[in-house]
């Protein structure tokens, strides 16, 4: 068995348990490499069905071709595709772009709040619906109790202390030094009620292997993360204001591999890229102990 | 299909006690070996010249705030570095006893492991506790080093007399490490190279120790184990398949092999391996998420073995001896329902007794009542309903698993063996009967869909004079004017028909018993609603018939006061209600088990 045939075996186990445990299961799409990734190890462990919906939080800043490449599949796959925002804070304009908040504000009222609501129902989802192609919102909206998230260990600091099934209390916040052990492919499913489940199939996974991994299933991704001529392209997708391309060249799934394997950003960051992360000295570590993903 | 060009990879895990040096070493083996990113080193170095505090290898480890306020590792982070042989993903442990589920949770994944001792203060609790830890999670490839040799002067007798009083102790728990290393990894002496300044040591330095670890064997030759994680139909997707889906912990499974679910011991072909963006393959082994269609429809559920006719098959008993660690805020009791879970079954277990507490640090057998938390005890679990298991020195994959306590996993352990429960004649006679059924050719689940009702054996208990008869005779037309396919099943019947040839006493019982348990399953096989009454029903004689019938077949009622000491009755009735009103709670009851469809319309 290959190094990525293993890490694809663990995470359709882990999708398997996520699935057998909780009723009410949702997963994270945000459109990047990681968690499209993920949407086809979810085809894998459920022999090409996807029996659960995807989330995706719109901030209205995505990068337009992300919405696309959003809908496209949607549709292709026939998903359960679901979006939330924060309305408020965009009607008012509370936004980094708008310059009423500073980057890490920004990323707190439009990804993690909305994030937060939108799992918990208390804001509106909207749902596409497969006859029109158009997002309805949904009647009665139920809490999701286990959430399918992409985060890899590798990627920074916080991540590489999650566990595979990792609580998170009614305020979505996470204790860091108090998790449960997680043994033998045992992991935690019995939470009290009020409280949610993270779960992480991709822990395991280094940016090298998603990408060896797209290549070798031919998994479709934004064009963004390719050089269209201009000598750069995206190596993390977020936000136009706050997301950065890298300079490179490269223009096809191997010639990513191929650039990764010279060790070129060895000493660089993947998500040095996103401004968010360098703000206050610990941004990503800041913002997911309040529920970011 | 290996792939010759991509590396190997390891996971090791670092334990050993608090300020051990764990975090230098592994800060220590990135630096030496070039596998921190770029200017990392000096930027620490920096951080610690602003703050005017000396520099360490362990602040390259320490991502997160908390972490470098408090001075101590707190979880296991994961890092890389590579050696000229592989690559190694590091699981840091942490040392401090409050975090001994972190250092479980790393060491369980880890294929070999470093043990730190300081050379100056010598074995510490958690040098012992994590020995003893090490060798239940079934660690084999341990390496201990005695480190911090630079503040003993190198010399060879301190090393020595840790060696032979460690070696002592982890013999006592079946352990034998690969090797004793001495080392001063924040000068980085032995680390990488052999080091000058210990000539006497002639062995390997640690990284080199570490590249002749091998990588396990594959489990492929070993029995055939897969725990069912869930049977999967996606019919409104138009999916016409029935995928029995889960991963196989060891051996190897092909296309038309014969196969028995156990504990319900149902037995079937395999018709296919499933299989998502690639062909489907005409066999699977250990390790790999597969999933599998079979020849019958049989219900099964999630929590089932699947094993190969013809193989070694696993345990099944209520009854297990284990061996366990606890790591739970309150005490393991024998009072307090726990939950099991052993691959992917799951059940609620009682602690029968606890044969004997170990101290880890210790390692002396003490008397105790309860487990307390970081304890390592010898108990007997009793599961509520029988599962399959394999002990642990057999197949480690379905011999492990957690108890549950609350919401939180408090618990790890091994299966040393099973015992026997009273149940294990008429399991084997069971089994032997589903391994040669022969099935009708008409799928369960079209017979259910055409009777609108699935098979169910209903069985009326409690002591003489609770009018069972009457509430049973009552259930009878009240289902049959529903339009179910039911039938009451008199004991007495059986007494002067079947049983003819059982002289009638008290000894006699078990067997009629399980005369009754056959012939019920065979009315249920048939797709019927069975009703039946028994008086003095025992927890044993019900034990029999849910083996004989089907576990998930059996509803028990129970009128008036309970016979049972450990069974637990589906519905509990009393007398007073009178048989109408007792009906249709069993009819309810149904409902809600989704025997009987739900009453349509006013």
């Amino acid at each position: 068995m290959t190094h990525l045939e293993k890490i694809e075996q663990q995470s359709v186990y882990i999708f398997r348990e996520a699935y057998s445990h909780f009723k009410h299961l949702a997963m994270l799409w945000s459109i990047g490499k990681d968690s499209t990734v993920l949407l086809w190890l979810a085809r894998k462990a459920f022999f090409g069905h996807v029996p659960f919906p995807l989330v995706h939080i719109d901030t209205s800043f995505k990068i337009p071709e992300m919405i696309a490449y959003r809908d496209r599949l949607a549709r292709d796959w026939r998903l359960n595709m679901v979006y939330g925002r924060n309305a408020q804070a965009l009607a008012d304009q509370r936004t980094f772009p708008a310059g009423k908040l500073t980057r890490l504000e920004c990323c707190k009222a439009l990804k993690t709040d909305a994030l937060v609501h939108t799992l918990e129902g208390t804001w509106p989802r909207f749902r596409m619906d497969h006859a029109t192609g158009q997002y309805v919102q949904e009647t009665n909206p139920e809490p999701y109790t286990g959430i399918i998230v992409g985060v890899r260990a590798d990627e920074e600091g916080s991540r590489s202390k999650e566990r595979y099934f990792s609580p998170r209390d009614r305020e979505s916040a996470w204790n860091v030094g108090d998790q449960p052990p997680e043994l033998w492919n045992q992991f935690k499913t019995d939470f009290a009620p009020g409280t949610h489940i993270r779960v992480h199939p991709l822990l395991d996974w280094t940016e090298l292997d998603i990408w060896e991994y797209i290549e070798r299933e031919h998994i479709p991704v934004v064009p963004l993360y390719f050089d269209q001529g201009q000598g750069e392209r995206y190596r993390s997708l977020g936000c136009y204001p706050c997301t950065f391309p890298v300079k490179s060249t490269a223009k096809t799934v191997t010639e990513i591999i191929a650039e990764l394997k010279t060790g070129k950003f060895k000493d660089i960051a993947e998500r040095s890229g996103r401004a968010q992360d360098t703000e206050d000295g610990s941004g990503l570590e800041t913002l997911r102990r309040g529920g970011y993903m | 299909m290996p792939d010759p060009a991509a590396p190997e990879k390891m996971s090791l895990v670092i334990v050993g006690h608090v300020d051990h040096g764990k975090s230098t070493l592994i800060g220590r083996l990135l630096a030496d070996t070039g596998s921190l990113p770029q200017g990392k080193l000096e930027q620490v170095q920096q951080d610690c010249r602003r703050n005017a505090k000396p520099f360490e290898y362990a602040f390259l480890l320490d991502a997160l705030k908390d972490e470098q306020s408090q001075g101590i590792t707190i979880d296991t982070a994961r890092t890389f570095f590579k050696s000229a042989v592989r690559e190694y993903i590091i699981i840091d442990a942490p040392g401090h006893v409050e975090f001994l589920k972190n250092m479980v949770s790393g060491a369980a994944r880890a294929e070999a492991a470093l043990l730190l001792i300081d050379a100056q203060e010598g074995i510490r609790e958690n040098s012992k506790r994590h020995g003893y830890l090490l060798s239940m999670l079934g660690i084999r490839q341990v390496a201990v080093c005695v480190n911090k040799m630079d503040l003993v002067g190198y010399r060879r007798e301190v090393f020595e007399e840790i060696q032979r009083a460690y070696r002592a102790f982890l013999k006592q728990i079946d352990l034998a490490p690969a090797a004793f290393l001495p080392l001063a990894a924040r000068e980085g002496e032995n680390l990488i190279a052999p080091s000058a300044k210990m000539p006497w040591f002639k062995g390997p330095s640690v990284l080199q120790m570490l590249d002749t670890f091998p990588k396990a064997p594959p489990i492929d030759r070993k029995p055939f184990r897969l725990p069912v994680q869930g049977v999967y139909k996606f019919t409104e997707q138009e999916d016409a398949r029935r995928i029995v889906a889960g991963r196989v912990e060891s051996g190897t499974l092909a296309v038309g092999d014969t196969v028995v679910f156990l504990p319900s011991a149902k037995r079937t072909q395999v018709l296919t391996i499933e299989a998502f963006n690639a062909e489907s393959p005409r066999s699977v082994s250990a390790g790999y998420s597969t999933g599998v269609t079979l020849a019958e429809q049989l219900y099964v559920n999630r929590g089932d073995l699947l094993c190969k006719v013809g193989e070694p098959l696993p345990r099944v008993s209520t009854l297990l001896r284990v061996k366990l660690f606890w790591m739970g805020r309150r005490p393991l009791v024998l009072q307090r329902p726990y939950t099991l879970k052993l691959g992917t079954a799951q059940a609620t277990v009682r602690v029968k007794a606890i044969e004997r507490v170990i101290d880890a640090t210790t390692l002396e057998v003490v008397t105790k009542s309860e487990v307390g938390r970081h304890d390592v005890a010898q108990c007997v679990l009793q599961t509520a309903a029988a599962i399959a298991f394999d002990p642990a020195g057999e197949l480690e994959g379905t011999g492990r698993f957690v108890l549950v306590d609350e919401y939180d996993i408090a618990g790890g352990g091994i299966v040393l063996e099973g015992i026997e429960d009273g149940q294990g004649d008429v399991r084997r006679q069971v089994l032997e009967r589903e391994q040669r059924w022969d099935a009708s050719v008409v799928p369960a689940e079209e017979r259910a869909a055409r009777y609108g009702h699935q098979a169910a054996f209903v069985l009326l208990t409690g002591k003489v004079g609770m009018a069972k008869q009457a509430v049973a005779k009552t259930l009878e037309p009240m289902l049959f004017h529903l339009g179910a396919k039911t039938y009451f099943l008199g004991m007495g019947n059986l007494l002067r028909g079947l049983n003819a040839d059982i002289e009638q006493h008290r000894l006699e019982r078990q067997e009629q018993v399980r005369r009754m348990g056959e012939v019920a399953h065979l009315f249920v096989d048939a797709g019927l609603l069975v009703i039946a009454t028994g008086s003095n029903v025992t927890d044993a004689e019900l034990a029999v018939l849910r083996e004989a019938v089907a576990r998930d077949r059996v509803f028990v009622v129970n009128i008036g006061p309970s016979g049972f000491t450990q069974a637990v009755v589906d519905l509990q009735l009393e007398l007073e209600a009178g048989p109408e009103a007792a009906a249709a709670r069993i009819l309810q009851l149904l409902v809600d088990r989704q025997i009987l469809p739900a009453p349509t319309g006013p």
